[in-house]
């Protein structure tokens, strides 16, 4: 048994649910005790879809035990099918009926149902949402591709676009961004899938020339299945920043035979010049710790260090699925990497690195807060807030505007951070304050005993030096003091004193 | 008991026949009675004994309390336990130690079941006992069920209340009468309550859940119980077997249903029926100024209850009565007369009311009713929205403080505020 208190994913059978919510005509039978429903307000409420999601769930009770819960199932899927008539059907377990071993696929098979099923072995007690998301499209893809369709091969290129689904960071505004890319190229788009995606639409996947994957851990499964039974390439280049949408264009250009310039030239893109013009010089060397899942951690590590000039001292991901290539990133930025999915682990290595800004998930936005760090999302799991009603793409060169907006906007401007440096009595802008602009960063309500990140004086430190560190900026006094306690303990020195601070000030000099 | 309150006038619709329905329900289960009963009970934790998906429902149920430190947590069954190579019981000590190990303040630990859990036939209560003997006396450890196999929604209130009555301590039999209110409250409405039992005169009174669980209160057959939520049947009965005799009255909401609940009390304790109304007159009249402010809103509106809480038929006796609504369906997850057979009967005879729920087939009867307010789950109501109807949310009715005369105002408005909102927007 595993303690939580938080979980960075729900259950696979969640991940079915996002595929299905992201299609048309399709419709999702799940076997699932009573109060399972609750997972209908993420969509209805976080994504704030107008639709209830298009699942029916048997909601077993104890009564029903010791009858017939197979009958149950079957009841629930003829009537979900005669009432809402999808083009298909997706049919399982969550994780208690698991457990009762009821089998969907078999008692659909004795069915005769009038459309075609997509039985779902999403195992609840190994894998998580992720994964059921990715399988789920697999099964969808597998079932439903009809293979004597081929890739045309001549005239303008065909492409699909997999991995959107709902209850996705961002995945609305990222398939208008690529679709746009793909437009400037003259490529056309066969199908985007599973978003927006009916079982008609899967079943002409085979038309295109070439499958674009968005998101690996909910498309790369399928692209692979795609792959092997289409013969269609992969492009596999995420493009998430500037660089790499530069390289996505490229690489989509070079598998189309087509002239990239279109896309690249006049790009829109702001951030190259945000970032050189000199307000962002503060910018420089800024630590930055990184976590969400692998494909959002890695693609912001990239633009943090390339794009941003920041240092990337942490960088880590909650789904083991994709390890090994959060594992490589870590390695070209010299940072251990850090896989887990216990939120208690990520809150330790941020304070263990004493990062400026941290750059994660709700959990990191929460663990920031507590640390009192600056802190922007980028990755999944979200609340309400970051399903804007604007656009908001992560992807393309307005998704690398947004990133620059949204990223730097929680740190203290540079002028303010002169003045800071600068005054460090001032009463105004003071631990007590905050940045200026951010009214939310203020913690005159925080418990008196909430110490700050780095306030907590470790026995060494006399009480000069001690006030001495109180004077230092709160937003990089934490590094100061871990700093100066390394450096003390390197040097072998007992205490810790005005000197000390000062020599490791010099050591670790910029 | 009869509590001296007048008898319900004929046609109401306690008479009327029930639409049971089953089929797919759109409901929580019991273990979202934790996101509110660990703010109530400071000393206590909850550990939930479950999956993933538990604690993917608590996590979405409490959204940002999650980081306060939460006292509670899930113990996620994984599939070394489902295989059998590692002992479920062996694996719930280690969770339980670590647990205690680091939250030395815990006084009580429930162990609390869910639908993997159960079904698994993984003996919580036994491992309740034998944990309980190695931890006592610093820390009671009970188990109840959550599992939506069981329990819908505040029913795991009712269930882990229940679990709370074994363990009051006997009030010695010839004891002075005591009052026990039972339900958990908002501390603020505790308190108005506890203010107004004072100036009746009525001295003994406990609260179960007591804010601190191991403070609980006595109970024996001197003993009587007032109940300030329609859910608890369980409680209820575990308390009657304890000896506790239960007072019948509407439950606490708007001025009327208060009015009758203190007078139950009153009467079974023998207070005078003039310093009654003199006591309970401030509040009362309060409370009619405030709900008058939303009546105009409210006047001649139709309303549908879904089912969600059980607090469906007192609070839609409450629109009727005291703001002239007009109830279409009053659905409620479970129908138990002798806790709100009183209300019912003050419901209009035309009400429909449903227990239980086959939510496609409601919704059908909620799209041909076309009421002005559907009072429903957070799962409906953008799409009930997006189609027209408007909504009221169910679940801040059990998250907000809505009982006693001082907050009968909000309640009111918690009705009227979405349907002035539909007339304020002009997009």
């Amino acid at each position: 048994m595993q303690l939580a208190v938080w979980t960075y994913e729900g259950p696979p059978h969640v991940g079915a649910m996002r595929v299905a919510t992201a299609m048309e005509g399709m419709h999702y039978v799940l076997h699932a005790p009573q109060g399972d429903t609750y997972a209908d307000l993420l969509f209805t409420m976080i994504e704030r879809r107008g639709k209830r999601p298009p699942v029916t769930y048997t909601t077993f009770q104890a009564r029903d035990l010791g009858k017939d819960t197979a009958q149950l199932f079957q009841d629930a899927a003829r009537d979900a099918i005669e009432r809402f008539k999808p083009q298909a059907v997706m049919v399982g377990a969550s994780c208690t009926a698991e457990l009762i071993q009821d089998d969907p696929a078999g008692l659909c098979d004795a069915m005769n149902l009038p459309c075609p099923v997509i039985p779902l072995e999403l195992p609840s007690y190994q894998r998580k949402e992720n994964w059921g998301a990715a399988e789920t499209f697999y099964q969808v893809v597998r079932h439903l591709a009809d293979q004597s369709i081929r890739p045309r091969g001549e005239g303008r290129k065909l492409a699909n676009i997999l991995g959107p689904t709902a209850l996705g960071f961002r995945h609305r505004d990222d398939v208008i961004e690529v679709r746009r890319i793909l437009d400037a190229l003259g490529i056309d788009v066969n199908c985007v899938a599973p978003l927006g995606a009916s079982p008609a639409d899967i079943a002409r996947l085979g038309a295109a020339d070439f499958n674009v994957v968005l998101y690996p851990e909910t498309g790369m499964e399928a692209a692979r299945w795609l792959e092997k039974t289409f013969g269609q390439p992969t492009i596999r280049t995420v493009p998430i920043g500037v660089g790499a949408t530069r390289a996505f264009v490229r690489e989509v250009a070079a598998l189309a035979g087509v002239d990239p310039a279109p896309a690249l030239d006049g790009d829109g893109s702001r951030l190259p010049w945000w970032s050189r013009s000199v307000d962002s010089t503060y910018l420089t060397g800024k630590r930055v710790f990184i976590f969400g899942d692998a494909t959002h951690a890695i693609a912001a590590a990239r633009i943090a260090q390339d794009e941003l000039g920041f240092v990337v001292c942490g960088l880590g991901c909650y789904n083991r699925e994709f390890a090994r290539e959060l594992r490589e990133a870590a390695a070209l930025y010299g940072v251990e990497p850090l896989i887990t999915d216990d939120h208690l682990a990520v809150e330790d290595a941020i304070a263990a690195a004493s990062p400026e800004l941290v750059l994660g998930t709700q959990m990191e936005r929460h663990i920031a807060k507590r640390l009192r760090l600056p802190c922007a999302v980028i990755s999944s799991p979200v609340h309400v807030q970051d399903f804007p009603a604007r656009h908001s793409p992560q992807m393309g060169f307005e998704g690398a505007n947004v990133i620059f907006d949204s990223w730097v906007h929680p740190l203290v401007m540079g002028l303010e951070e002169h003045l800071l440096t600068m005054f460090r009595e001032d009463f105004e802008f003071s631990d007590d304050a905050g940045a200026s602009h951010l009214h939310a960063g203020a913690p005159k309500a925080a418990a008196p005993q909430q110490a700050l990140a780095g306030d907590t004086i470790d026995t060494l430190w006399t009480e000069e030096a001690e006030r001495e560190l109180k004077k230092i900026p709160f937003f990089v006094r934490g590094k100061a003091r871990r700093n100066t306690e390394t450096f003390a303990a390197d040097q072998g020195r007992a205490a810790i004193d005005i000197a000390t601070l000062y020599d490791a000030k010099a050591h670790y000099a910029r | 008991m009869s509590g001296g309150v007048a008898h319900a006038p004929a046609g109401g619709a306690d008479c009327a026949p029930v639409l049971r329905e089953r089929g797919q329900r759109e409901v929580f289960c019991g273990l979202t009675g934790i996101v509110w009963l660990h703010r109530k009970m400071q000393d206590a934790f909850f550990l939930v004994v479950g999956s993933r998906t538990c604690a993917h429902l608590l996590q979405s149920a409490a959204g940002v309390m999650i980081f306060a430190e939460p006292r509670f947590a899930t113990a996620i069954i994984e599939e070394r336990d489902l295989a059998g190579m590692a002992d479920c019981h062996d694996e719930l000590d280690r969770v339980v130690t670590r647990l205690l190990e680091r939250r030395p303040e815990i006084r009580t630990l429930f162990l609390v079941g869910s639908c993997p859990s159960e079904v698994i036939k993984l003996d919580l209560a036994k491992a309740a006992q034998r944990l309980g003997t190695q931890y006592a006396p610093q820390v009671r450890i009970l188990n109840y069920s959550g599992s939506g196999i069981e329990t819908t929604f505040t029913e795991g209130e009712d269930a882990c209340l229940a679990a709370l009555v074994p363990e009051m301590s006997a009030l010695p039999a010839g004891s002075p009468t005591e009052l026990l209110v039972v339900g958990a409250l908002p501390d603020i409405v505790e308190d108005q309550f506890m203010r107004l039992f004072a100036e009746l005169g009525v001295e003994r009174v406990g609260v179960l859940p007591a804010r601190r669980a191991c403070d609980l209160p006595p109970v024996g057959p001197d003993t009587l119980f007032l109940i300030a939520q329609p859910f608890l049947t369980e409680t209820a009965m575990a308390l009657e077997n304890r000896g506790a005799r239960h007072l019948e009255a509407l439950l606490p909401f708007g001025a009327e249903g208060t009015t009758d609940w203190l007078r139950a009390a009153a009467h079974a304790f023998g207070v005078d029926d003039m310093h009654f109304n003199r006591v309970i007159a401030p509040g009362r009249e309060r409370a009619k100024r405030a709900i008058a402010h939303s009546r105009e809103k409210l006047e001649g509106k139709r309303i549908t209850f879904l089912p969600d809480s059980q607090l469906e038929v007192p609070l839609a006796r409450f629109l009727a009565t005291e703001l002239g609504m007009v109830p279409v369906e009053v659905g409620t997850p479970y129908l138990n007369r002798r806790l709100v057979g009183r209300e019912l009967a003050l419901l209009p005879a035309e009400t429909r009311i449903s227990e239980g729920q086959h939510v496609d087939r409601q919704l059908d009867r909620v799209r041909a009713d076309r009421p002005d307010l559907t009072v429903c789950g957070l799962g409906l109501a953008n799409p009930l929205e997006s189609e027209g109807l408007s909504t009221k949310w169910a679940i801040e009715l059990v998250f907000s403080p809505i009982h006693g005369f001082e907050q009968a105002g909000d309640l009111a408005e918690l009705f009227a505020r979405p349907l002035r909102r539909r007339d304020v927007l002009r997009v």
